[in-house]
């Protein structure tokens, strides 16, 4: 209820590159460190090109207008929600998605994911792909929060089901492992 | 009794899935390159006669494929009752009702083609309360007749548990009389009454609704949906579409991992949209994939109700009879709704023993979206108003709020509202460990801004119950096969919809069979494969699919039994499982894995071999319920199969500035039955403690004066986010085991948001000495009433204005 953190909305800088045909444009970004170029209709977000372009399908639609976190990728580094971004803006840019998270865990759950698993973090699960990419975020930027820290942090992630304890204590515990 | 997986916290069976993303929902599923999208043309007035539709447009706009109307779908369908149909026919009776829809090669195309249907209405005066609705003794209302929402209200078919009033808004009223009130009212020492408010609210599943339908040329209908409810809505499909053909046989629900239900998956809403419009493309599957404004003015909506309570009491707190007048604005069409206003009336006592009582809870029609399922099935609703009243008549009777539950709260035995006798239950042990938790009666000392002017503290609680609502022959059943290396499969078709069920049906197997969860797979279900079962609403799938899994791990073990004895001549007296095989009591060298015989069977002398797969099967009836009744006492019937019972309590501070609550503790206690998975449960507390604090705090459904919801967004209604969430919540769980459900197992996840309105209505009372008697409790309206009550502007007891 409380007006959640504002996240990295939509970056506003226009790609000069990115070539526009009768609608469509063509977008080169890295996706979880692989060369994509695609061919992709000029005004649609960069979740629905994940989603449904690319079939790359961990960031989930709960709104589609940034409201809920569902979507949550890191874009050049800053976890952002994809149904805020338009597909022609990441032309040059990285972007990690949990898939990618994944991959540089050689294909395995990362840690994070493994305490997210043993705590019983989720419920539903459909928030949990946006969730784990913000705390992975969170944790690169700031591998030792405080509990407030985290709270703060994961504030523009909706979960419906699990009153969020136990998501947030699993942040913890890992931290506490590390520490 | 010991057991090696009942009550351990193991950790879920599709925890790796979801936290990996491999879980998939149906908006993740690819269905090739000829899926067809559908978007739907809505209704823009509450109440309007539809004078003529015209399609032309939309059918010449790029991309179209289909325009569907109401003339192509004449046909009604429902849960309970049927006041439905799959397109508005001659009137609309909701803002945003599907009147027609678009079907397109993509997204885009069907929205904008909907656009250009043309819909003529003749606009009628809307409904859109209660009040309005019917004519209610001491509420305001105009003196002309109501309006009517269903004339041919006469001609729905329904439940025989159903009573509607035709010629009137009234579709159900459920009736509950037991004791002499008259006797009541002459023996109490004091009669309160009072009138208590609740509004609408939304689900808010962070999944919306999705369903794709696929007809082919072979006749078959196939169904994708985010749905609670496979079977029934199998069920459903198949009656409204049988003037096509279509029979049971040629539909398939398929039931991806779903998103969040809450009751807002239960049944049949959207999903029909699919299922229709699969047959005007055949061999086309079509989308049907709602927004999030969809999401809450088209699926089903927590009903809003009107309470008046009227309470009989002796000097000592002795609750002599209670009169409850409940009335449920339940929106457009009733056919789950109504079933709500069932559950609440037949228990509308609360966990309370109370001789006299009368209630009639009335199921309203409203031009507002229709009302119904969601987690808490009525009882958070009229609980708020129930539990608040009992905390006033405490107060002014200068009794302990806890000594007067004590008093009154219900034990085993005592004489249930429509008859039946109390199952066992540990409510008594509930209200002391919740006293003992907040320290009731002790001085809280503020946590926060430590003896700030403006800072108040409070305690308030709650007692809370709920029965299953079921109709009498809800049921469940259950296959286990086994695999070459002694693994299971276990196929039911409960949903997993967040409560972690799958995993405690390995774990009731894994007892019986003496199999570690790991080698346990349960998958959600195909209703072409996975047997029947009614629906994962009601909390009643721990008890009731538990049961018919338990009865197949059973007749696995049956058989596994009779095999030995059969091929091996081992007496089957002396044969127990444990460690993945079977052993025997007599002959402590026997042990013989799964794995070496369940499939492959057990090799005899001879070179032959005895047996085969191994497949255990299990069904569960509540043979003993029955929904058969006095229409006009209640009485006669057994409709409840058991009541989970708990109580709650909150430690809160409220800023008598800005009214801002906040909250250092709830405790909640609820009986389990049996635990079957302690973590599970404590997630079903944390997760439902925090959405009823919403629910009480700030969440509501806003209408504006033409029935149009104001609020249809996370921006505008607003729902917790980790900021929200108390300081501590403690979850206390008892074991009062039934008479049947697995391990004596009782549901308990709709429970834990039930408590919670009043309960905080309870604190805020105690804190300020105001008693909000309408919900949400917003800041606002707390720091307005307690400005007002400072300032004495307002008699303590008349608030409701507000």
């Amino acid at each position: 209820m409380k007006k959640t953190k504002t996240k990295t909305k939509t970056k506003t800088k226009t790609t000069t590159t990115t070539k526009e045909v009768a609608n469509k444009c063509s977008v080169q970004f890295l996706l979880n460190d692989q060369k994509v170029s695609i061919e992709a209709p000029s005004n649609i977000t960069l979740l629905d090109l994940l989603r449904n372009q690319l079939g790359v399908k961990s960031p989930k639609c709960g709104c589609d207008v940034g409201d809920c976190g569902a979507c949550t990728v890191i874009l050049d580094g800053e976890s952002i929600r994809s149904c805020l971004v338009l597909a022609p803006e990441v032309h040059g840019r990285k972007v990690v998605t949990l898939e990618g998270i994944m991959k540089k865990s050689e294909g395995e759950m990362s840690e994070l994911q493994r305490y997210f698993l043993n705590k019983n973090s989720f419920q539903c699960g459909f928030c949990a792909p946006g969730i784990i990419v913000a705390a992975t975020d969170l944790l690169e930027k700031n591998p030792h929060p405080t509990r407030e820290e985290i709270v703060e942090g994961l504030s523009g992630n909706l979960c419906r089901c699990t009153g969020y304890t136990p998501i947030i204590d699993a942040v913890i515990d890992y931290i506490k492992q590390k520490s | 009794m010991e057991f090696s997986f009942i009550g351990k916290p193991a950790v879920r069976l599709d925890g790796k899935e979801k936290v990996t993303a491999a879980a998939r929902y149906v908006d993740d599923l690819d269905f090739g390159a000829n899926l067809l999208y559908a978007a739907v043309v809505e209704s823009p007035h509450a109440y309007a006669t539809i004078k003529s539709i015209d399609t032309s447009k939309a059918e010449k706009a790029p991309g179209v494929v289909k325009v569907i109307t109401g003339k192509d779908f004449p046909y009604k369908f429902g849960m309970y009752m049927q006041d439905r149909y799959i397109f508005a026919q001659e009137k609309v009776r909701f803002v945003g009702e599907q009147v027609a829809a678009v079907i397109a090669c993509d997204a885009i195309s069907a929205e904008r083609a909907a656009k250009l249907v043309k819909v003529n209405y003749d606009v009628l005066k809307p409904v859109l309360k209660v009040e309005e609705a019917l004519t209610i003794e001491g509420c305001n209302h105009s003196t002309s007749e109501p309006i009517l929402i269903h004339p041919e209200l006469k001609n729905y078919e329904h439940v025989p548990w159903f009573f509607p009033r035709p010629e009137s808004n009234i579709a159900h009223i459920r009736k509950i009389r037991t004791g002499d009130m008259d006797k009541g009212w002459a023996e109490a020492d004091h009669i309160f009454t009072d009138t208590y408010t609740v509004p609408r609210y939304a689900h808010c599943a962070i999944e919306v609704h999705a369903a794709v339908g696929l007809y082919d040329f072979s006749g078959r209908l196939t169904l994708w949906t985010a749905s609670q409810s496979p079977h029934t809505q199998r069920h459903l499909f198949a009656e409204a579409l049988a003037p096509l053909g279509v029979a049971h046989k040629d539909v398939r629900v398929i039931t991806p991992f779903v998103g969040g239900g809450f009751g807002g998956k239960a049944g049949v809403s959207m999903e029909i949209l699919a299922a229709a419009l699969a047959t005007t493309v055949r061999g086309n599957p079509v989308k049907v994939l709602w927004n999030r404004a969809q999401e809450f003015y088209n699926t089903y909506q927590r009903q809003g109700v009107l309470a008046q309570i009227k309470v009989g009491v002796k000097n000592d707190g002795t609750i002599i009879a209670l009169e409850q007048n409940l009335y449920w604005d339940a929106g457009a069409y009733v056919e789950y709704g109504a079933n709500v206003v069932n559950a609440a009336g037949l228990s509308a006592s609360g966990p309370y023993r109370i001789p006299n009582l009368k209630i009639d809870s009335y199921c309203v029609y409203t031009n507002l979206p229709p009302g119904g399922p969601y987690r808490g099935f009525g009882y958070s609703e009229f609980l708020f108003g129930l539990e608040s009243h009992f905390a006033e008549i405490a107060k002014k009777l200068k009794i302990d709020q806890i000594e007067f539950r004590r008093k009154n709260c219900i034990i085993e035995g005592d004489r249930l509202a429509y008859g039946g006798k109390m199952n066992p239950n540990g409510l008594q042990e509930a209200i002391e460990r919740v006293a003992s938790e907040i320290k009731w009666g002790e001085e809280e000392k503020t946590t926060t801004k430590a003896h700030a002017k403006n800072i108040r503290t409070g305690k308030g609680i709650s007692l809370f119950w709920k029965a299953p609502a079921m109709p009498p022959n809800a049921s469940s059943s259950a296959f286990i096969k086994f695999n070459e290396d002694g693994s299971i499969n276990i196929l039911v078709s409960a949903m997993e919809i967040g409560q972690g069920f799958l995993t405690v049906m390995a774990q009731i197997a894994a007892e019986i069979l003496s199999i570690p969860i790991e080698k346990i797979r349960v998958e959600t279900p195909d209703t072409d494969r996975n047997p029947y079962e009614w629906q994962t609403v009601a909390s009643h799938i721990t008890w009731g699919t538990g049961s018919a899994v338990l009865k197949a791990a059973e007749d696995m073990r049956e058989q596994i039994f009779c095999l030995i004895e059969r091929a091996l001549g081992k007496e089957r007296k002396d044969l127990y499982l444990k460690a993945e095989g079977v052993r025997s009591h007599s002959d402590e060298t026997f042990h013989l894995l799964y794995k070496d015989f369940v499939i492959s069977g057990i090799p005899m002398e001879d070179g032959t071999f005895r047996g085969g797969p191994i497949l255990g099967r299990g069904s569960f009836m509540p043979e003993y319920t029955s929904a058969k009744s006095n229409p006009e006492t209640g009485q006669g019937g057994k409709p409840n199969v058991h009541y989970t019972v708990g109580a709650a309590g909150i430690v809160i501070e409220v800023d008598t500035d800005t009214g801002k609550v906040t909250i250092p503790k709830v405790v909640m206690a609820v009986d389990a039955g049996r635990v079957l998975n302690p973590d599970l449960v404590k997630g079903q507390i944390t997760g439902g403690v925090l959405q009823g604090l919403a629910t009480a705090l700030y969440e509501d459904m806003r209408f504006d004066d033409k029935g149009r919801l104001l609020n249809p967004s996370f921006t505008d209604y607003k729902i917790p986010t980790t900021l929200d969430i108390p300081q501590e919540i403690v979850p206390v769980m008892l074991e009062v085991p039934g008479h049947d459900g697995p391990f004596g197992a009782r549901g308990i996840g709709e429970h834990t948001m039930i408590p919670i309105a009043p309960m905080l209505a309870n604190a805020i009372e105690d804190a300020l000495g105001i008693r909000i008697k309408s919900l949400p409790l917003t800041a606002e309206k707390i720091a307005l009433h307690f400005q007002l009550h400072s300032h004495k502007l307002i008699a303590n007891d008349n608030h409701s204005s507000l």
